[in-house]
């Protein structure tokens, strides 16, 4: 009984989001929704284009993880492997600590100091661009991915680090040739579950990437994301104008991506389990 | 008369405060097969794994005496213990392959040693593979997961693995405890082969198995060496009292 | 063979500094904004309201409106949540596989949700449709729905550590399924159970997208003595503070000030469910023997 709330819930947000987004496009082509290249609700000709938003969210998500990815898949490694048990108890809520962190937090200090970090060494002109919400994102994305990855480099049985060892493998070598790959597809699920909150992030990057709903690639300039442009113009709209409802339909998209990601993920995991003996 | 190829000197160990193997002085055989048996718990296990330094990776483990291969202490601070390990080659109790193919695992060991062609893989394999009698029944399934095999396959197979680093001796720590009575025959049938070109010990407690497949055998009892003498005469005529309770079971 | 141990070093010594790295950036980021919030932070500062446009005075109203709200969120959320963990525990029927695979998935799609999402439902369900306006009711509904997969999970965690002999202990003495659970299982279960809505909340303190967009707001001249009304809240408050205020540089104490209040309220309602976590642990096994 209380248990189906989960499932109303779920439910739920669907019939909001898609009966509020749905009704955009009573006025919006979906086509010119989903491929538009400009986001000018607020013209006398209005345009809702996604695209602006969509490269913006993959512009953030995409550097973040190239940053992360990397660092916290060795961390885990070294937590997993190598650090001392002790260690191991002390660092581990730390990076958990990382995790705890508000999101308008990290907004805060990637619009103070990240920044001006960032100008001070590469002097570009735009103050808040992809790369400063990136770097702020890659250390909230950082928490999941190590805690996920060290759980399945961890889990990885004794049996295969023995087997190699005996047949004359250093430490290292017992570690990149036999237990990461092993670990491969937990990995890969951390990996996954970092993308999905780094899509959904939505005030750290709306405070730090400069907001400028711009078709672009380049990490130095100001992008918005899809969560940006829902939590600042959802504020200024009429309730059941045209906007507002393509506001909904950006929501819907952000939505769908999200749980693709999730429900790939849990069928990994599940996958996995089987597999693993 | 055959060299020792292994030798050990006062050899004691610790875990700990835990004493667990007392004053063992023992020489094995090249070119033989030796068989270490005893009851649970007497140290069988802990004293091959002294042999390959696998006892190393165990917290709180202390060694005093020596351990000598072909006349070196292998114990000694300038050990190369990594190559040791190449040298000394050990198969599990139960069998371990990795999740890779059959093909892959018995390659792993000359991989990591050195750059080597696939042709030259390629010989390597199928060489080790028919050295464990195993060849004829993967050698169409190379690609295979070493997962989709039989139990007595994959023990095999980890012969196999173990042989592709062309070791000099071989330890088997009750290899065949977790098989099936036919495929712990083949086993046995392929140890009368090893023991040509490798020095094999193995570890059982099973005493048919230790008077059917060795040349010597150890009784170790509570991590003393009780009794070590040619298996014939050590299972007709054992000189231990405690020797000859436990071969006549009066304790298991 | 050297070049193997070589290799070796190299390889642990990258591993070792990128764990640095992830410690050095804790460390520089709670540490920046501990430096500077630090001389901004006195008893004063925390309950007096903000004067001047916000460039004096305190941030007691967005402490007070943050206390109501996460209250508020967890009177909805913690039955709900831990009624869930019960049923999925305790009660479910491990033959209703289908039952329990389409419940467990949607709990681990809802975690998944972004919470800005969660804000357009919000506005959408409780702001619009059920006419609740712009309220602490509303946002407390859009956060108890965001902290439920929290609780849940964290509290069916804590019923699955409880050993199963305690269970038929209570059975073999005639106890009816309810009276098992309610005497022999939710007793042990509840440390654990504390620590799940200690981190609910510690989660919905700091959450700012879904109040933005239900009920939050940035200056209100009074405390608010209903459920209806608008209220300030911590996060909001820094959001608004560092990006919207008339000239953030005057406002800069303030912000940081505010931002330190979040942090350590945050991070210790953590670092509490932690502890409370390893204790809770460490006893249990002591007992599982």
């Amino acid at each position: 009984m209380a248990a189906l709330a989960s499932v109303l819930i779920v439910v739920l947000i669907f019939v909001f989001l898609f009966s509020n987004g749905l009704q955009a496009f009573r006025d919006i082509d979906v086509v010119s929704f989903l491929t538009g290249t400009i986001w000018q609700p607020v013209s006398e000709q209005p345009k809702y284009g996604l695209v602006p938003m969509l490269t913006g969210s993959l512009l953030v998500t995409g550097l973040s993880i190239l940053f992360s990815v990397p660092i916290s898949i060795l961390c885990a490694t070294y937590l997993s492997q190598v650090a001392s048990p002790t260690f191991r108890e002390i660092v581990k809520p730390i990076i958990e600590m990382l995790a705890a962190i508000p999101s308008v937090v990290y907004g805060f200090v990637a619009l103070i100091i990240i920044a001006d970090v960032i100008q001070g060494i590469l002097h570009n002109p735009i103050r808040l661009n992809a790369l400063n919400a990136s770097i702020v994102l890659s250390l909230m994305v950082a928490p999941t991915i190590i805690s996920i990855s060290e759980d399945a480099i961890s889990s990885v049985p004794y049996e295969y680090k023995e087997a190699a060892l005996a047949l004359g493998a250093s430490k290292w070598e017992m570690i990149s040739k036999v237990v990461l790959p092993s670990s491969l597809s937990g990995i890969f699920v951390a990996v996954m579950l970092g993308v999905g909150r780094a899509i959904g992030e939505t005030m750290a990057v709306l405070m730090a990437a400069g907001n400028a709903a711009v078709v672009s690639l380049n990490p130095l300039d100001s992008v918005e994301t899809m969560t940006a442009v829902i939590a600042i113009e959802m504020g200024e709209v009429t309730f059941n104008s045209t906007h507002f409802y393509a506001l909904f339909a950006v929501g819907g998209v952000l939505f769908l991506f999200t749980l693709a990601i999730n429900l790939v993920a849990q069928v990994i995991v599940r996958r996995y389990k089987e597999l693993g003996r | 008369m055959t060299e020792a190829k292994i030798q050990t000197r006062g050899l004691n160990l610790w875990f700990g405060r835990k004493q667990v193997l007392e004053n063992i002085d023992l020489d094995i055989l090249a070119n033989s097969v030796t068989a270490i048996m005893g009851p649970s718990g007497c140290g069988k296990s802990t004293f091959i794994r002294v042999l390959n330094r696998m006892n190393d990776i165990t917290l709180g483990c202390r060694i005093t005496g020596s351990v000598l291969i072909d006349n070196e202490d292998i114990y000694s601070p300038s050990t190369d213990v990594v190559k040791l390990r190449t040298r000394v080659g050990m198969v599990f109790q139960k069998p371990n392959p990795f999740p890779k193919s059959v093909y892959d695992n018995v390659a792993f060991g000359p991989r990591i040693q050195r750059r080597t062609s696939k042709k030259e893989l390629d010989v390597i394999v199928e060489e080790s593979l028919k050295g464990a009698a195993l060849w004829d029944e993967v050698k169409d399934r190379l690609n295979d997961s070493a997962l989709d095999l039989s139990g007595g396959q994959q023990q095999r197979l980890c012969i196999a693995r173990a042989l592709a680093v062309k070791p000099e001796v071989i330890l088997m720590d009750e290899p065949c405890s977790a098989l099936d009575p036919s495929a712990t025959a083949k086993i046995e049938q392929l140890m009368a082969e090893l023991k040509k070109k490798y020095t094999v010990v193995i570890v059982t407690h099973n005493m048919q198995q230790a008077a059917r497949v060795s040349d010597y055998t150890a009784f170790l009892y509570v991590g003393k060496l009780v009794e070590y003498d040619l298996t014939d005469d050590i299972f007709e005529n054992p000189k231990n009292r405690l020797t000859e309770n436990y071969i006549t079971g009066r304790f298991g | 063979m050297t070049s193997k141990s070589t290799t070796q070093t190299i390889a642990f010594l990258v591993l070792r500094l990128c764990t640095a790295a992830i410690l050095i950036a804790v460390f520089l980021l709670v540490g920046f904004l501990v430096w500077n919030g630090a001389p901004v932070m006195s008893l004063q500062f925390l309950i007096e309201s903000p004067r001047e446009g916000m460039t004096a005075g305190g941030v007691f109203p967005a402490i007070v409106g943050t206390f109501y709200l996460t209250l508020l969120t967890l009177l909805f959320a913690l039955p709900l949540g831990v009624g869930a963990a019960i049923y999925l525990s305790e009660y479910a029927d491990p033959r209703r596989r289908r039952t329990l695979y389409i419940i467990r998935t949607a709990t681990v799609v809802l975690a998944g949700i972004p919470s800005i999402v969660y804000g357009l439902l919000g506005l959408g369900l409780f702001v619009l449709f059920l006419r609740l306006g712009f309220s602490l009711l509303s946002s407390a509904l859009t956060l108890s729905f965001l902290t439920l997969p929290v609780i849940v999970s964290a509290s069916e965690e804590a019923l699955r550590t409880v050993p199963m002999s305690y269970r038929e202990g209570a059975l073999a003495l005639g106890a009816t399924k309810w009276q098992v659970v309610r005497d022999a299982v939710l007793p042990f279960a509840t440390p654990g159970i504390l620590t799940a809505c200690v981190l609910g909340v510690a989660r919905a303190a700091g959450e700012t997208a879904p109040i933005l967009l239900t009920g939050a707001a940035y200056f209100l001249p009074q405390l608010p003595h209903s459920v209806f009304q608008q209220f300030m809240a911590l996060p909001f408050h820094i959001f608004i503070l560092s990006t919207q205020s008339v000239d953030p540089r005057l406002t800069r104490p303030l912000q940081f000030g505010t931002v330190l209040v979040l942090l350590l309220l945050v991070l210790s309602l953590n670092t509490v469910a932690i502890v409370v976590r390893s204790r809770y642990r460490r006893k249990y096994r002591r007992v599982s023997g």
